[in-house]
């Protein structure tokens, strides 16, 4: 099914909500049209193009709620999806924590839509394949990356008279280049709303470049380091931090928010107070839609962390309502204030530390501290006197991204990220943290 | 990658997660399964375009996907979600390379415009390809049926049933200690059709089920708060698995807890779970240090899947996977030279889809390959791999070992993960016969926080519950225990296992690999095993 526009899903919306008979409806409809390639051993392996579309109906009389979900738009088929969810409503139990839709609110919409990326096309795809792969040839190196684009659009619509339709672009590339040997590993991650923004490559030029240097790696002791994190590098371990944001958690006592005794730890200085992050739908680098899909509310620009102050929690409309608080849109980018500096001027200021490309496999090991466990991988270097001086094996490391927020020294340039474990959409700098713990060696590369 | 974000996510995120393009549907249509007839019709539509517009070989599935969701906070059902998701995937091969395309306009025009566009793609990757795919032979097998042998079907199960089910069982924590509790029913039917110009018609119809929960316990007064999720398993199995049948009921060592095997007692498990969230926050922090390590199946089965499921997948040995899941430690070299201990001489490793019950039985592969079984791991050896048809001759097999699978009809096939497991000790030995032996140890049952590097060398794992063992016995619980290892080492530091008595699976519902990322469930059994000096670390912190 082809892209919908506003004229379209406005008909579609208004259809539903007359079809209806429920106390309330709220009607979704999402549509993307998704291209991709992925290559490895140096040749393209698959690519695709996959177009969806899909219409959400969900309904409550009183407090028993339905959901359907169709993928079909034709009169019978809308009709059919009201009945489903209307059925599914009188079969499920009360819910006493159900809250109503919200009413009638304006959406200021956010530049979320590029014409460029929207007109990306399966040649264009082959050539962000081509070059990495034609330049690892020459070099004996050997690429495997994965570039897709998405361009899609969300409605949200409500019988209070809640209405919003925007489109949205974005491209995620992504490639690791080992030497032949396999001793050597670079990878390299870009992410943009607008595809003239990236530049492929100079970012296959990035991996090729950290997998020559970092062949003949040496060990070193695991412990505390100085280390300087790329941006990639502590995505996951901010992205796990930030899911746990949320009110009600922390009001209960089961998350790091709570507090001892009771209530959460909103206002208190928990980082070092160089550290300030906030939410932005219309942030011009990573702007997002403006409104939270989940409850129909409005997102807001919002400090999250003001000079290392707890600066606000998310509260869900049940909970706010609870707790006397208001319930706005739950942020769907964070944005980390940083310095000027790029890593190699980080790099130039650090006497002894440890250079970090990216980190892997993160877990949470006790969220009581939101102590997480994960590797480094795909470029670890060791610095001494502003130099990288040789590359190092990989670490295992057991940290806090509270504790490495405490113990910053220095930030870098933000730069746009999407996070293999993130929902959001992040815009952070590198970091230089003291006393980083490295638990154990890997010999993985 | 076990993946555990859909904890995070609401109800409708995580019907999506699971079925990207669901459509909701009412129970009474569940069901009535889409004719064979019809299926076989659109299949040799959709052969005959693809052989005409030049394809040398073409498979084509027609799948059907029915799921239903129900979450529960407290004493509260959150949500209910039926979906159902259908349509044909075409894969073919032209000009020595792989061509796919899918629709969801299940019409002879829909599927036939999905072959040739599957042909066109292919044309154009053959340009950029060396060298042309390689089919290992796969006799065509006609029109045959296979179905998961289930009891109760999900789909007629009153959806008032369940919801009071887990509700008894959230009360049940709640009462027993827990603060807490959040539950879930995930309910999966694949009605999968295949047919290729081998000459083969597959239709089968799976089901799986999972019930997990969480049951969290908090201390105001310190500020402490501890979880213990379900002893239960995901299965491939009917509604009976909740059965939870008295003789299914295990002892644990010591008799610390209540284990299950075929059928699962949701209740009584959630009770305990309540009863043990509140007993985390007294136990005793952990002494790091050197220990013997006693796993219990419950927990053994991430340290297998994460440590020698991943590591022996044939397209990360070669290289298909380095950008996103890795490469692996286990290289061909090693597998050739017929001597790589990869274990003690206890440790034998089976890949096997036939098991009953488990997630990963299927009668055909996604590649119409029977299914089977066969060692990776021989009295310590690696001596095999996972391959599916087209990596088979890299390692001198004349067959696929039929791990081809995809998540949805939308998804291309590629090679997953087959059952893989732990063959349980020859010698009659029980788990606390295998206790009296250790000087000092830990007991660990249940899984908790995994990670793994990207060559799966370097591990971390947690548990559910952790036990001191000094002088052959079991003492007081533990707390802040993970212990950390090298796969070689630590499986050649396997000392002892229990018997085939107390062999039983655990296992994933979600494990994610490729790029886009395609889910797949998996089991691994094992008995009770010991391992002799890991190393454990201590995992309290204080922040702020």
């Amino acid at each position: 099914m082809k892209i919908l526009n506003q004229e379209e899903t406005k008909r579609i919306s208004d259809k539903v909500m007359s079809l209806s008979k429920a106390d309330e409806c709220i009607v979704t409809i999402n549509g993307s049209r998704t291209g991709n390639i992925r290559y490895a051993r140096n040749a393209v392996s698959t690519a695709g193009l996959v177009e969806n579309t899909q219409l959400s109906v969900a309904v409550a009389f009183g407090k028993k709620q339905g959901t359907a979900v169709i993928n079909e738009f034709d009169d019978k088929s809308l009709a059919k999806a009201v009945q489903r969810a209307e059925e599914l409503a009188k079969l499920a139990p009360e819910n006493p924590e159900f809250m109503p839709t919200p009413d009638k609110q304006a959406f200021k919409g956010s530049d979320t839509f590029s014409k460029s990326t929207d007109a990306i096309n399966p040649e264009y795809r082959a050539q962000v394949a081509a070059y990495s792969i034609e330049a690892c040839k020459k070099k004996g190196l050997v690429a495997a990356g994965f570039f897709t684009d998405q361009s899609s659009f969300e409605t949200v619509a409500n019988s209070r008279g809640v209405f919003g339709h925007q489109s949205q672009t974005g491209i995620d590339f992504t490639c690791t280049v080992r030497t032949e040997d396999g001793r050597g590993s670079g990878w390299v991650r870009r992410d943009a709303q607008d595809v003239n923004r990236f530049d492929p490559r100079a970012a296959a030029e990035v991996a090729m470049e950290k997998a020559i240097r970092s062949a003949e790696a040496k060990a070193l002791e695991p412990g505390r380091y100085t280390v300087i994190l790329e941006p990639a590098a502590t995505s996951d371990l901010l992205a796990f931090m930030f899911n746990s944001f949320d009110a009600r958690s922390a009001d209960e006592g089961r998350s790091f928010l709570a507090k001892k005794g009771g209530g959460n730890r909103m206002g208190e200085k928990l980082f070092d107070e160089q550290v300030n992050v906030w939410a932005d739908p219309w942030d011009k680098d990573i702007p997002v839609l403006p409104w939270d899909n989940q409850t129909l509310l409005a997102r807001e620009r919002m400090d999250i962390i003001k000079n290392g102050k707890i600066a606000s929690m998310n509260y869900s409309p049940f909970w706010g309502k609870k707790q006397g608080q208001r319930a706005v849109g739950q942020p769907g980018n964070i944005i980390m204030s940083g310095g000027s500096k790029s890593t190699e001027e980080l790099i130039a200021s650090t006497k002894k530390g440890i250079l970090v490309t990216r980190t892997w496999y993160i877990r949470m090991v006790d969220p009581q501290t939101v102590l997480l466990t994960g590797l480094t991988r795909d470029g670890t270097f060791y610095i001494e006197n502003g130099k990288i001086k040789h590359p190092v094996k990989n670490f295992r490391f057991n940290e806090s991204p509270v504790t490495m927020l405490n113990n910053i020294e220095e930030l870098g340039r933000p730069e746009v990220l999407a996070g293999d474990e993130s929902q959001f959409q992040l815009l952070i700098p590198a970091m230089k943290v003291r006393d980083f713990n490295f638990t154990s060696l890997s010999d993985a590369v | 990658m076990e993946r555990r974000a859909f904890l995070n996510m609401s109800g409708g995120a995580m019907a999506a997660m699971m079925m990207p393009f669901g459509r909701a549907i009412a129970a009474d249509e569940l069901v009535k399964p889409v004719e064979v007839k019809f299926k076989k019709m659109l299949a040799d539509t959709a052969l005959t375009a693809a052989t005409q517009a030049g394809a040398s070989y073409c498979d084509v599935r027609i799948g059907r996907y029915l799921n239903q969701f129900i979450t529960t906070r407290d004493l509260n059902i959150e949500n209910v979600t039926n979906t159902e998701s259908a349509g044909v995937g075409v894969r073919v091969i032209a000009n020595g390379a792989y061509g796919f395309a899918a629709t969801s306009d299940m019409s002879p025009d829909g599927v036939a415009g999905a072959a040739r566009q599957a042909v066109a793609i292919a044309k154009a990757n053959a340009k950029l390809q060396a060298a042309g795919v390689q089919l290992a032979p796969t006799p065509g097998v006609g029109e045959v049926s296979w179905a998961t042998p289930i009891r109760k079907d999900w789909r007629t199960v009153p959806i008032k049933e369940k919801a009071d089910l887990l509700i008894t069982a959230n009360k049940g924590a709640l009462e027993a200690g827990a603060s807490f509790i959040q539950s879930l029913l995930f309910q999966v039917n694949q009605q999968k059709y295949f047919a290729s110009t081998d000459g083969s018609y597959i239709d089968q119809d799976l089901h799986r089920l999972w019930v997990p929960f969480f049951a969290t316990a908090v201390d105001k007064s310190t500020g402490k708060f501890r979880s213990r999720s379900d002893l239960g398993t995901p299965v491939g199995m009917g509604y009976e698995y909740l059965d939870g049948r008295k003789e299914d009921k295990i002892k644990a060592a010591g008799g610390v807890a209540t284990l299950y095997n075929r059928t699962y007692d949701l209740v009584e498990d959630a009770k305990a779970a309540g009863r043990q969230a509140k007993e985390k926050l007294t136990a005793k922090s952990v002494e790091p240090g050197k220990y013997d390590l006693v796993l219990s199946p419950e927990h053994m089965w991430l340290t297998i899947h994460e440590s020698v499921g991943h590591p022996t997948e044939l397209d990360r040995v070669l290289g298909y996977e380095a950008n996103f899941a890795g490469t692996s430690f286990a290289t061909l070299d090693k597998q050739q030279s017929k001597k790589f201990k990869y274990g003690s001489d206890l440790v034998n490793i089976e890949a096997d889809k036939t098991i009953q019950g488990s997630l990963g039985a299927v009668g055909y592969d996604d590649e119409g390959v029977k299914c089977k079984k066969w060692d990776i791991i021989k009295d310590g050896i690696l001596v095999n791999y996972q391959a599916t048809r087209d990596q088979a001759a890299v390692i001198g097999e004349k067959e696929s070992h039929g791990c081809s699978y995809a998540d949805s009809w939308s998804n291309v096939q590629f090679q997953r993960m087959p059952n893989v497991s732990l063959k349980a000790g020859k010698k009659k030995l029980t788990p606390d016969e295998l206790v009296k032996d250790v000087k000092k140890g830990i007991y660990i049952v249940g899984a908790g926080s995994f990670s793994i590097d990207q060559q799966r060398y370097n591990f971390q794992f947690g548990g559910q519950m952790f036990y001191e063992i000094k002088d052959g016995k079991i003492g007081q619980m533990l707390e802040d225990v993970a212990y950390q290892s090298n796969t070689q080492e630590f499986w050649n530091a396997c000392t002892a296992m229990c018997d085939e008595r107390d062999w039983r699976m655990g296992g994933s519902f979600f494990d994610g690999k490729g790029q886009p990322m395609q889910v797949s469930a998996v089991s691994h059994g094992s008995s009770t095993s010991r391992f002799n000096g890991i190393n454990v670390i201590n995992t309290a912190r204080k922040i702020g």
